[in-house]
C-alpha cells in the first residue's frame, strides 16, 4: 500500500478520535456544571484544558464556561476543536476516497456537511450559548453518535487487510494519549483525600472522570459503584478487557502494528516492536499497588512519551522512511 | 429550414423542436425521421412523462452516488458540480463509424509520425511543409525530447479527438488533444447509466460494447513498457483531489487495478523511478500521466511546480520508465499547427485525410490576419494553447466590447490566436422536462495507439445544453449523452 495512503487513513482515524474525545469531555463537563456550586468550576475547566493537553492559546482565563465550550467545538482556527478535527478527517478520508468503503465516506461525509452547515453555527453561536438559553448537549450527542457509527461501518464494511489496521493504528494511539493524559489531568484531585470514601461533589467529580473514558458502567461491574482512587486507576490503567483502558488500547496498537508487519513484509522493525511491545508488557504485568508507590504523574508522562516514539517509529519505518535506507535494505 | 409543426411529427413532445441550417443528428428534414433514431423516438414519446421523470431521477441518483463531479475553476472553492448528462442516447450507424475510425486512425499514425519527426529528423520542415517558425514557436514543443528514443516510437498513447458535423452531415476535426484529453470516465459511466435505465431500448438497438476501453488502455501502456521489464509495474500519475478530473483518475485506476499516485508518492534514485509503499519502494516502469509538461518534473520544466517528481525527466531520458504521453506532444495539438495536419497526413502517408479540417485562419499570416479582425462577429476566435473552451470568443454571440479586447489580443500576440468561420455544428435530440429539443452536440473518440491503433466505437458526445450555445465543455454549461455506434 502507498505510504500516503497509510498516512491518510491513520490521520483521519486519529482525528475522529480525538473529536469524540473532546466532545465527550465536553459534554461530561456541561453535565457536571449543571449539578455543582460554581466555586468549584474554575478548577474544573481548567483541568478539562489540561486533559486535552493544554491546546496552544486555549486557557481558562474567565469564568465563561459557555465561550470555552464554543472555541473547543467549533472554533476551526483551533485546531484541536471538534470542528477542525472533522474538517482534517474528512479532508484525509478524501485523499483516499478510493481505498475506504462508500458506506464509510458516506457516514463521515455527512458528519462533516452537518457540523459545517452555516445554520450550525448561528445556531451554536453567541446569544443561545452565552445566555445559556441552549444546551450544547444535543449537539455533542450527535458527534459522538456519528463517530460511534463511522467505526462500527468501517469494521463491517471495509476489508480488514492493512489500510484497516492502519486505522486501528490511529485509533488506539490517539486513545492510549488521551486516556493518559485524562488520568494525569485529574491525578492531583483523585488524591486530595484518599483515605475517605467519597461522597457529595467529590463523588460527581470521580464519576466525571470515569465518563470521560466511557468507563462508568465498565466500571460498576466490575468494583461496584464504590469508586476509589485506586481501583479508577486500575480501571483506566491496567484492565484488560476496557476499550478505552490504556492496557486494551495498547495491546490493539500492537496487534494492529503485528498485522501491518506481517502484510507489508517489512523488515526492521526491531525498534517498533520494542517500543510497542515494551509498552505492552508494561501494562501487561504490572500491578496497581507498584505503579501507586512510584511516582504517578512520571509514569503516566512516560506513556505519553513512549506513544510519541511509537509514532515517530511508525513513520520511520512505513510512511517517512529515507530512500537510502530503503535502497540498502 | 422547416418546422415540424406542418409535417407528421406533430407531437407535443416536439411542439419547441424547431429545425435550422444546423445538420440534425434526428430528422433528415420536417418530413422525414433518420432511421435509426425512429425507434428512439418512438420508446421516448410512447413513455409516460412521470416514467420518464421517474427514469430521469434514477439516473440522476446513480450519478450522485458514484461521485461523478468534475471542479469548476476561477471561484472562490472550486464548486464540486455533477456532471450535466441528457438522457436521449446519440445514434450513430455502422457505416458514419466506419469512417471516423478510418479518419481517425489515419490521422493520428500521421500525427505520431510527425512528433517523431520533429524531434529527430526534422524532414518535414526541411522540406518545407511545416514551416519551422511554427513549430519552434509553439510553447509546448520541448528541446528536452530533441533526439530523445521513445519506446516503439509512440508518443501519443492516449488521445482525444474533438469532432463535429458539418451542415451536410459530414464529420470533421474541431481539434486534436493529444496531451491529457479527459472525459472518458463519462463515456464509460452514462452507457453504465444507458443500459441500466433503458435495457429494453438498448437491447433493440443492437449497440457495440465500449466497456473494453479500460482493458485495452492497460494493454497500451504494458506495450510501452521499458525493455527487460516484462512483468511493468504501472501507475497512473494525478495531480491531486483538487484536479478538476480527479474523479476520472481515480476511477480509471480502480478500472484497471493499478495504483493512483500523487507527485509525492514518487521519488528517483539513479534514474530508476519508484513509489513510497508501506513496505518500501517498489519501481515503477510506466506512469499514464494525467499531470501537464509544465508541472511533471521541477527539475526539468516548471520549477514552481509540487505536483511533479524531481528527477524523473532524466529517469525518462535514460529509458528507465516510459510515460504517456511522452512529453511534448502538445506541439502537435496546438491550435496554428492544426491547419497543417491535412498537409502532415499526406506527407507522411501519401494518402488524402479521410477526415477533413475545419477552415483555420492563422493569425500569425498577416492576410489571415486581417481577415479575421475585419470579421470578427461571425468567428471563433480560439487562443492557441487554450483547452477547455478557456480564453475563446465566439463571435456571434459576442458584445462589442469583448470584441475589441480580442482584437487588441490579436494585434498584440498573433501567433496566439486562430480564428474559424462559426460553424453550426449538428444538433441532436435532449429532453427537457416533456419535451425535446435540439442541442448542438460533438464527439470526442478515444484512441489508444500502442502495439496498434485502437478506439473503442463510440466516444463522449458532448452536448451544449444552453439553448444556442455552441461550447459544450463542461466547465461552460455544457453535459453530455450516451453514444451508441450500432454494429
Amino acid at each position: 500500500m502507498l505510504s500516503r495512503v497509510a498516512d491518510s487513513l491513520y490521520w483521519m482515524s486519529r482525528y475522529l478520535e480525538r473529536a469524540e474525545h473532546t466532545t465527550r469531555l465536553l459534554d461530561v463537563n456541561l453535565n457536571l456544571m449543571l449539578d455543582e456550586s460554581s466555586s468549584g468550576a474554575d478548577h474544573r475547566w481548567q483541568r478539562m484544558v489540561a486533559a486535552l493537553g493544554r491546546p496552544a492559546g486555549e486557557a481558562w482565563d474567565d469564568d465563561d464556561p459557555y465561550k470555552l465550550s464554543h472555541s473547543l467545538t467549533f472554533d476551526i482556527t483551533n485546531r484541536i476543536s471538534v470542528l477542525s478535527c472533522i474538517i482534517a478527517a474528512r479532508e484525509n478520508a478524501r485523499h483516499v476516497r478510493e481505498q475506504i468503503s462508500t458506506e464509510m465516506w458516506h457516514r463521515l461525509n455527512s458528519l462533516y456537511l452537518a457540523v459545517t452547515r452555516p445554520e450550525m453555527h448561528s445556531d451554536m453561536h453567541a446569544e443561545a450559548l452565552l445566555n445559556g438559553a441552549q444546551e450544547p448537549g444535543e449537539f455533542l450527542q450527535s458527534v459522538m453518535e456519528a463517530v460511534h457509527q463511522f467505526q462500527g461501518v468501517t469494521d463491517s464494511t471495509m476489508s480488514h487487510g492493512e489500510g484497516w489496521h492502519f486505522i486501528q493504528v490511529g485509533r488506539y494511539i490517539e486513545r492510549a494519549s488521551a486516556t493518559a493524559m485524562l488520568l494525569e489531568a485529574y491525578h492531583h484531585d483523585l488524591w486530595k483525600h484518599p483515605e475517605r470514601i467519597p461522597e457529595g461533589n467529590e463523588y460527581l467529580e470521580y464519576m466525571g472522570l470515569l465518563r470521560s473514558a466511557t468507563a462508568f458502567e465498565a466500571y460498576c461491574k466490575v468494583y461496584t459503584a464504590d469508586l476509589t482512587p485506586e481501583r479508577i486507576l486500575e480501571f483506566l490503567l491496567l484492565d484488560e478487557n476496557f476499550p478505552h483502558s490504556l492496557r486494551f488500547s495498547i495491546e490493539s496498537l500492537v496487534s494492529a502494528l503485528d498485522a501491518i508487519q506481517r502484510e507489508s513484509g517489512k523488515s526492521r522493525t526491531e525498534n517498533l516492536t520494542r517500543l510497542a511491545g515494551r509498552l505492552q508488557a508494561g501494562l501487561r504485568y504490572s500491578s496497581v499497588e507498584e505503579i501507586l508507590r512510584g511516582d504517578v504523574v512520571g509514569y503516566l508522562q512516560d506513556i505519553l512519551r513512549e506513544c510519541r516514539d511509537i509514532h515517530s517509529a511508525i513513520y520511520e519505518l512505513y510512511i517517512d522512511y529515507s530512500i537510502q535506507t530503503a535502497l540498502a535494505g | 429550414m422547416g418546422t415540424l409543426q406542418t409535417s407528421q411529427f406533430k407531437m407535443t413532445a416536439l411542439q419547441n423542436y424547431l429545425l435550422d441550417n444546423a445538420y440534425d443528428e434526428m430528422f433528415a428534414s420536417p418530413e422525414a425521421l433518420h432511421p435509426h433514431y425512429q425507434l428512439l423516438l418512438n420508446h421516448f414519446t410512447s413513455l409516460p412523462h412521470a416514467e420518464l421523470q421517474r427514469r430521469k431521477q434514477a439516473a440522476d441518483l446513480s450519478f450522485l452516488n458514484q461521485g461523478i463531479t468534475f471542479t469548476v475553476y476561477g471561484r472562490e472553492e472550486g464548486t464540486e458540480r455533477i456532471f450535466p448528462y441528457d438522457l436521449l442516447p446519440r445514434v450513430i450507424t455502422a457505416q458514419e463509424w466506419a469512417t471516423v475510425e478510418r479518419g481517425l486512425t489515419q490521422r493520428i499514425t500521421a500525427l505520431n509520425l510527425f512528433l517523431r519527426d520533429i524531434y529527430h529528423e526534422g524532414r518535414i520542415l526541411a522540406d518545407g511543409i511545416v514551416p519551422r517558425e511554427v513549430v519552434y514557436s509553439c510553447k509546448q514543443f520541448r528541446r528536452q525530447m530533441v533526439g530523445l528514443q521513445v519506446p516503439r516510437n509512440i508518443y501519443i498513447a492516449v488521445t482525444g479527438t474533438d469532432l463535429i458535423r458539418l451542415e451536410n452531415g459530414e464529420f470533421v476535426v474541431l481539434e486534436d488533444n493529444l496531451r491529457v484529453p479527459s472525459g472518458v470516465s463519462y463515456m464509460l459511466t452514462n452507457r453504465r447509466v444507458m443500459k441500466r435505465i433503458f435495457p429494453q431500448l438498448f437491447r433493440s438497438y443492437n449497440v457495440r460494447p465500449i466497456e473494453q476501453y479500460t482493458q485495452l488502455l492497460l494493454g497500451t501502456l504494458r506495450s510501452l513498457a521499458p525493455e527487460g521489464r516484462p512483468e511493468p509495474n504501472i501507475v497512473l500519475l494525478t495531480p491531486g483531489v483538487f484536479n478538476s478530473a480527479y474523479y476520472e483518475h481515480a476511477y480509471l485506476a480502480r478500472q484497471m487495478g493499478i495504483e493512483l499516485v500523487e507527485g509525492r508518492d514518487l521519488v528517483t534514485h539513479d534514474n530508476v523511478v519508484y513509489m513510497r509503499t508501506t513496505s518500501g519502494l517498489r519501481r515503477v516502469d510506466v506512469i499514464y500521466r494525467r499531470v501537464d509538461d509544465d508541472f511533471i518534473d521541477p527539475l526539468a520544466f516548471r520549477g514552481d511546480s509540487i505536483l511533479g517528481v524531481a528527477g524523473l525527466f532524466n529517469a525518462y531520458r535514460a529509458g528507465n520508465v516510459t510515460l504517456a504521453n511522452a512529453f511534448g506532444t502538445g506541439v502537435a495539438d496546438d491550435k496554428a499547427l492544426y491547419a497543417y495536419v491535412p498537409d502532415i497526413i499526406k506527407y507522411y502517408l501519401s494518402e488524402e485525410p479521410v477526415l477533413k479540417n475545419v477552415e483555420t485562419f492563422l493569425c500569425a499570416r498577416e492576410k489571415d490576419r486581417k481577415h479575421v479582425l475585419a470579421n470578427l462577429d461571425k468567428f471563433v476566435v480560439k487562443a492557441v494553447g487554450e483547452s477547455g473552451g478557456y480564453g475563446m470568443l465566439v463571435g456571434p454571440q459576442s458584445t462589442a466590447a469583448q470584441r475589441e479586447e480580442f482584437a487588441r489580443r490579436i494585434e498584440a500576440d498573433p501567433r496566439n490566436y486562430i480564428g474559424q468561420p462559426t460553424i453550426s455544428f449538428s444538433r441532436a435530440p435532449c429532453m427537457f422536462d416533456d419535451q425535446l429539443e435540439p442541442r448542438h452536440v460533438d464527439l470526442r473518440p478515444y484512441v489508444l495507439y500502442g502495439d496498434k491503433v485502437s478506439i473503442v466505437p463510440g466516444g463522449l458526445t458532448r452536448v451544449a445544453l444552453r439553448k444556442g450555445s455552441l461550447v459544450v465543455n463542461s466547465s461552460q454549461g455544457g453535459g453530455s449523452k450516451d453514444t451508441w455506434v450500432l454494429s
